[in-house]
């Protein structure tokens, strides 16, 4: 690892964002809808003034929000504004900013996808990688067998069967929201288990999706690794099996996985989308969805690119941590 | 000068009755259970080595000798299985060990060098952290400096440095590769080394070098060695005693000399004079016919559609193995009459 190759990680990892915002800046525009117009408009209907008002109300506003200069003049200043991290303000929610409504509702989307990822990247690797080890016994290896069925499974329905069944019919867990209606966010234990069970649901919906995925290419990969010379001589050298597992098997099989995992963390995003929405919690998923359907372009762009930049950044982490996992890598780079 | 110096001990420790030998395999039977059948690939292979001998064991692909080699490590794994026999260590039937104690004795008792210039060394371990947990596997409680001291001297005595215990093994080349696993093999002095094709993916130059190092590293522990491969001049430079199998069969057991100079066995006769000699310039002569299939053995005496000298005795019935003066076995009907003992 030297200066020079993380020197050219950045560089890219800059690109990456550029390409991305582009993307995102022009996507949004390519629609007719206003979201202004459709704001006051709503506003009228429920009477204050009248249509005359209205059209100088939207103009001036079109002026504050810089939507009347040339889409390209608009271009260069969302990219300067990108790089101070400043998306302005909501044109949905005025007079929030965008910076405000993304603090509030990143905790919650950051800990239900950091848990959910992480215990899937764990359960799904631990049980593809007992799956495909001919010692394990046969009930261990066929635990694996349902979460691969359960991945064809889309999140949308996984949601829904797991409010129905353990929610409405059991009623074991909360059917939606982040904190039961009433309480008030506080620093207590007893909030803190409302809290957590609230997200179970939440983040079962996304773990049982998940794990068969890791189970399959895990079982692929194990199967590969347990015939490979290195894992045979380690038992001609008398090891124990625990230990032909670890050292052997699982810290090779477990390479490519890292960098699936790092590959998974973009649709990650998306299937948590899905479900915020189902189990109507606030998080990043709930308000992008309500942005996209009011054509809030601000808050568009800063939650995509906002998403955008962590996701990069922790790819660019894992080809980081990559060389302290296998060694091969390290001197090629 | 191998030659000269080991044909009297050679011939004498053939002998099963003479010099308690280290290594004695009785009788042992590995069949394959594959979707085409049953695949016999041991077929009751007997012979005893002593210590500080040296065995080749030579034969077609697929003539049962790396099958030997899992075997007697009992690392068969299915759809194959060993049917019958005993592997005598020292005193020590493997075959009665539990698999803890087969574990243990594993590397301790009987160590197993693979081909390693490609891909027996764990790529994301140091090779010494490979070494160090072959030894905590089989000794307790021993102390890290002592650990160390082990390793080093196990590196020393293939001609590495010691430093290379902190090298990753793709920093290695092949041929320092393949020492390490004889490093590894010898870690714990064993009473036999098995190791199956070490020179097979070396260039000519190493592959001396490492039949040299397994050389040195026998004389320093008194390891009885097996040495599976193809390679007959190899085998003639560096062996006491030569073992030829065929179709799953132990064919012949003698000397190199005499498995040079006057091979007993047809195939070995065959074998031997296939090999090129300064006299036969650019002339080689082949064995006629392919080994035959394990799933389809011909009755009688597998090589006897390939036998000059097959008989109808050759058809149907299977030769004993007949121990010839001298101590030599040879597994072929036209012997019966110089036999000692009929085995």
């Amino acid at each position: 690892m030297n200066f020079k190759l993380i020197a050219k990680r950045l560089s890219f990892l800059v690109l990456v964002i550029w390409a991305a915002s582009t993307i995102v800046f022009f996507i949004p525009r390519l629609s007719p809808r206003n979201a202004i117009r459709e704001r006051f408009a709503e506003l009228a209907r429920s009477g204050g003034f009248s249509p005359g008002d209205l059209e100088k109300i939207i103009a001036n506003m079109n002026q504050q929000f810089g939507l009347d200069k040339p889409l390209l003049e608009q271009y260069w200043s969302y990219l300067g504004n990108i790089v101070r991290m400043d998306f302005g303000y909501s044109l949905n929610r005025y007079p929030s900013t965008v910076t405000d409504i993304i603090a509030q509702a990143l905790p919650w989307t950051f800990f239900l996808l950091l848990v959910t990822t992480i215990l899937s990247f764990i359960i799904g690797n631990l049980l593809g990688a007992v799956s495909a080890w001919p010692k394990a016994p046969r009930w261990l290896r066929s635990i694996a067998t349902p979460f691969v069925l359960l991945t064809g499974v889309p999140p949308v329905i996984m949601g829904v069967l797991l409010l129905f069944f353990i929610g409405f019919r059991l009623k074991l867990l909360p059917l939606g929201g982040a904190y039961s209606i009433g309480t008030v966010p506080n620093w207590s234990w007893e909030f803190a288990l409302d809290l957590l069970k609230h997200q179970m649901l939440p983040a079962l919906a996304l773990i049982l999706g998940s794990v068969g995925g890791w189970v399959l290419s895990m079982r692929g990969m194990g199967v590969t690794i347990q015939g490979e010379d290195y894992v045979n001589f380690a038992e001609h050298k008398g090891l124990t099996g625990g230990r032909i597992f670890r050292d052997y098997y699982l810290r090779n099989t477990l390479l490519p996985q890292v960098t699936g995992l790092a590959l998974a963390l973009g649709t990650v995003v998306t299937s948590a989308i899905i479900v915020e929405g189902i189990f109507g919690l606030p998080g990043l998923g709930t308000v992008l969805q309500n942005a996209i359907k009011s054509n809030d372009f601000p808050t568009i762009y800063g939650i995509v690119l906002f998403i955008t930049i962590a996701i990069a950044v922790l790819m660019a982490v894992l080809e980081f941590i990559y060389p302290l996992l296998d060694p091969r890598v390290r001197n090629n780079q | 000068m191998t030659l000269a110096t080991t044909e009297s001990a050679a011939g004498r420790d053939v002998r099963p009755a003479k010099a308690e030998p280290v290594l004695r395999v009785d009788d042992l039977v590995v069949t394959y259970y594959t979707d085409l059948g049953r695949a016999r690939a041991l077929d009751n292979v007997s012979f005893t080595l002593a210590a500080g001998q040296k065995m080749g064991m030579v034969g077609e692909s697929g003539s049962g000798k790396s099958t030997l080699a899992l075997a007697m490590m009992r690392m068969i794994k299915p759809p194959g299985r060993i049917e019958g026999g005993h592997v005598w260590v020292g005193g020590t039937d493997l075959q009665s060990l539990n698999d803890e104690g087969m574990r243990k004795a594993r590397l301790s008792k009987i160590a197993y060098i693979p081909q390693g210039a490609m891909n027996s060394l764990n790529p994301v371990m140091r090779i010494g952290a490979q070494m160090v947990d072959a030894i905590k596997s089989h000794v307790r409680g021993e102390s890290r400096s002592s650990i160390e001291d082990r390793c080093a001297h196990a590196l020393r005595s293939v001609d590495l440095d010691p430093s290379v215990a902190r090298m990753y093994p793709h920093e290695l080349s092949g041929g320092m590769k393949q020492r390490v696993c004889i490093a590894i093999g010898i870690l714990l002095r064993p009473e036999v080394i098995i190791a199956d094709e070490p020179t097979s993916a070396l260039d000519v130059v190493t592959q001396r070098q490492v039949m040299e190092t397994i050389d040195k590293v026998q004389d320093d522990i008194g390891a009885a060695v097996i040495l599976i491969g193809h390679d007959m001049g190899l085998m003639a430079q560096t062996m006491d005693q030569v073992a030829v199998m065929y179709a799953g069969r132990l064919v012949e057991v003698a000397t190199v000399r005499d498995m040079f100079t006057d091979p007993k066995h047809p195939y070995s006769q065959a074998l031997i004079s296939s090999l090129p000699t300064l006299d036969n310039r650019g002339e080689f002569k082949g064995i006629p016919g392919l080994a035959p299939s394990l799933l389809r053995l011909p009755s009688g005496c597998a090589f006897h559609p390939r036998c000059p000298f097959a008989s109808e005795r050759s058809r149907t019935e299977k030769p004993k193995v007949h121990t010839l003066p001298g101590g030599r076995l040879v597994a072929c009907h036209l012997y019966e009459g110089e036999a000692v003992t009929n085995g």
